[in-house]
């Protein structure tokens, strides 16, 4: 069975965010990239099942400029078999239904049996491009799965997805599509091996037009990014303890009447 | 253009919307010159719910109830509101972050070929552009976002809005139409529920105590939860905390885990690390205890009590009930 994993690579959350001089956009100077926590869940799903399997084929897919191949090499070394990277400037302020779009483009080429996403990437934090892939797709599609099993043929997938109060479990006709939530599994550091390996592994260079897809104004675009408006600066309390905690209650009841 | 704006109900799965509708009707009706409408996807629904919706301003409520749409699957609720979103045309979709509602909002948006704003947590009018402001980078910016076309689609995040106030006595016509109910394709198997805590949810609590690092081990998080039970707060728990495996991850706040914005976080040995930042920044007002005076959580704090916990946890509790029971 084959299975595409889509990531996507983010800025890390330690990192420095500035705006840059157009306001839509951040500077990237400096900016350490890492591939999107939750798509790292959804890598090692992939692997663990073509594991399982015995047999199959682990394929990485991103879209972004020539940096997201860095992302795609972390891919390979933790044991993906092949990368697509969706390379060119016609997706520079994609939103998530043109980067669904370019994704699907790729799904119906490839034709994976499933096709695993992280739940949504840390830096937008938009969760919307798995989703939008399956309506595209007409698949059926479980967010934030915790847990996940194909069956031996191939044919079905149980997906256990998170929701408030509990889990909910369904079988689902494959292909389809599924978002990794965090506790799916624990993400295998690449070994020396990997590594090495993944030099020799194919990062291959896709253009909209090899795609047969026309370049769309975005439906959704950023008008500007602001900084964070100030906290008003807070009050550590002094005292031992007891006169502490006394002037806490206080200030929550009378001051912040937030209790 | 049409004007009305939806709010898709999020509710209990026993006929009652949740509360945090009464967030999403308030901004609806806030930016929607007077088209509320609410529209409720449902197994069933109670009079009650439906009576609560039009006291909190929904000025029309579309009913589609059908055994069909539980347990929820997106390729059955997409097909049925998109039907009715073709022909009735919103000028905006809303509903809650929850981890269904987002889901179906961001395959409806893909359904009608329109933009979806995801986790917003404010929004203006522009003359006709409606703009939605949303936390980006681990909230350490702010994104404004428009939309090329409607009905703009867009998440709300929970506990920021201000909610409608209940006018008793108002009413709403129920309309019932008719759509086409595509075949289910996801087959459910079962529904496993949590061990009930006697807590409210993290993302829906008003009060959030959380525990990071400095609790020291599982066993020392009783002494939160009884705080919790005095003044019905949720209890949650740093990354740190959950790695270490204290705490399911279901109770993580931060970016790999819940995002709250409770009028009250209270953090406990927790440092604020920017990815917790990053899933309670928009708390209303927060308190934090750590041992380390130079914690980074104390920057964003607006009280602090540099000390220990196990000091201070069960004074606190003494004080909570004692300005309770008066």
């Amino acid at each position: 069975m084959k299975i595409l994993v889509a990531v996507k690579q983010v800025p890390d959350t330690a990192t420095q965010v500035k705006i840059s001089a157009d306001p839509r956009a951040i500077d990237t100077t400096g900016i350490t990239w890492i591939v999107s926590p939750y798509d790292e869940f959804a890598v090692e799903e992939a692997l663990r099942i073509k594991e399982k399997r015995g047999q199959g084929e682990v394929v990485a897919v991103s879209l972004g400029p020539e940096r997201v191949k860095e992302a795609l090499r972390s891919c390979l070394a933790m044991g993906c078999d092949r990368a697509i990277h969706l390379n060119d400037p016609a997706w520079n302020g994609a939103d998530t239904l043109a980067t669904a779009k370019a994704l699907a483009a790729v799904i119906q080429r490839e034709a994976p049996g499933l096709v695993l996403c992280g739940r949504q990437a840390i830096d937008d934090d938009m969760g919307a491009v798995p989703a939008q892939l399956a309506e595209l797709l007409g698949w059926p599609c479980a967010s934030w799965v915790m847990e996940a099993t194909v069956d031996g043929d191939g044919k079905t997938a149980r997906a256990a997805r998170q929701v408030e109060g509990g889990l909910e479990v369904f079988d689902l006709p494959l292909p389809a599509v599924l978002t990794a939530q965090k506790g799916l599994n624990e993400p295998r550091y690449p070994t020396l091996k990997g590594i090495m390996g993944a030099k020799k592994k194919e990062i291959r260079d896709v253009k909209a037009t090899d795609l047969g897809l026309a370049v769309e104004p975005p439906q959704l675009s950023v008008v500007m990014l602001e900084a964070l408006p100030p906290r008003p600066p807070g009050r550590i309390l002094q005292g031992d303890v007891p006169t502490a905690v006394k002037e806490l209650v206080r200030s929550l009841r009378e001051d912040a009447k937030a209790i | 253009m049409a004007n009305a704006f939806w709010c898709i109900v999020e509710d209990d799965r026993q006929g009652t919307p949740k509360k945090v509708m009464a967030e999403v009707i308030g901004e609806a009706a806030r930016l929607s010159r007077g088209q509320t409408e609410a529209v409720w996807l449902t197994d069933k629904a109670s009079a009650a719910g439906l009576k609560q919706l039009a006291e909190w301003g929904a000025t029309k409520i579309r009913l589609l109830e059908s055994a069909a749409f539980a347990p929820y699957r997106s390729e059955v609720w997409v097909g049925a509101a998109a039907e009715l979103a073709v022909k009735e045309a919103p000028r905006a979709i809303f509903a809650p972050v929850t981890s269904r509602a987002r889901e179906f909002v961001a395959r409806l948006a893909a359904r009608l070929g329109v933009g979806l704003a995801a986790d917003c947590v404010a929004f203006a009018m522009d003359g006709e552009r409606l703009v939605a402001t949303r936390p980006v980078y681990a909230g350490k910016l702010l994104a404004k976002t428009t939309w090329a076309k409607t009905p703009s689609v867009a998440t709300l995040r929970p506990n920021v809005f201000r909610p409608a106030e209940a006018q008793p006595g108002r009413t709403a016509p129920v309309e019932r139409p008719s759509v086409t109910l595509p075949a289910a394709q996801m087959k459910f198997v079962e529904r496993r529920e949590e061990v009930a805590t006697g807590l409210p949810e993290l993302t829906e609590a008003e009060i959030v105590l959380s525990g990071g690092r400095g609790m020291k081990g599982p066993e020392n998080y009783v002494i939160l939860e009884d705080m919790a039970h005095v003044i019905g707060a949720a209890v949650g728990a740093s990354r740190a905390a959950v790695d270490a495996g204290w705490r399911p991850h279901r109770f993580q706040i931060g970016q790999t885990g819940r995002t709250i914005s409770p009028k009250l976080y209270m953090g406990f040995g927790v440092s604020g690390a920017i990815q917790h930042l990053a899933g309670m920044r928009t708390s209303k007002v927060i308190v934090a205890v750590n041992k380390d005076p130079e914690a980074p959580i104390f920057k964003i704090a607006d009280y602090g009590i540099v000390g220990d916990l196990f000091e201070v946890v069960p004074e606190l509790t003494k004080e909570f009930k004692k300005l309770l029971e008066k």
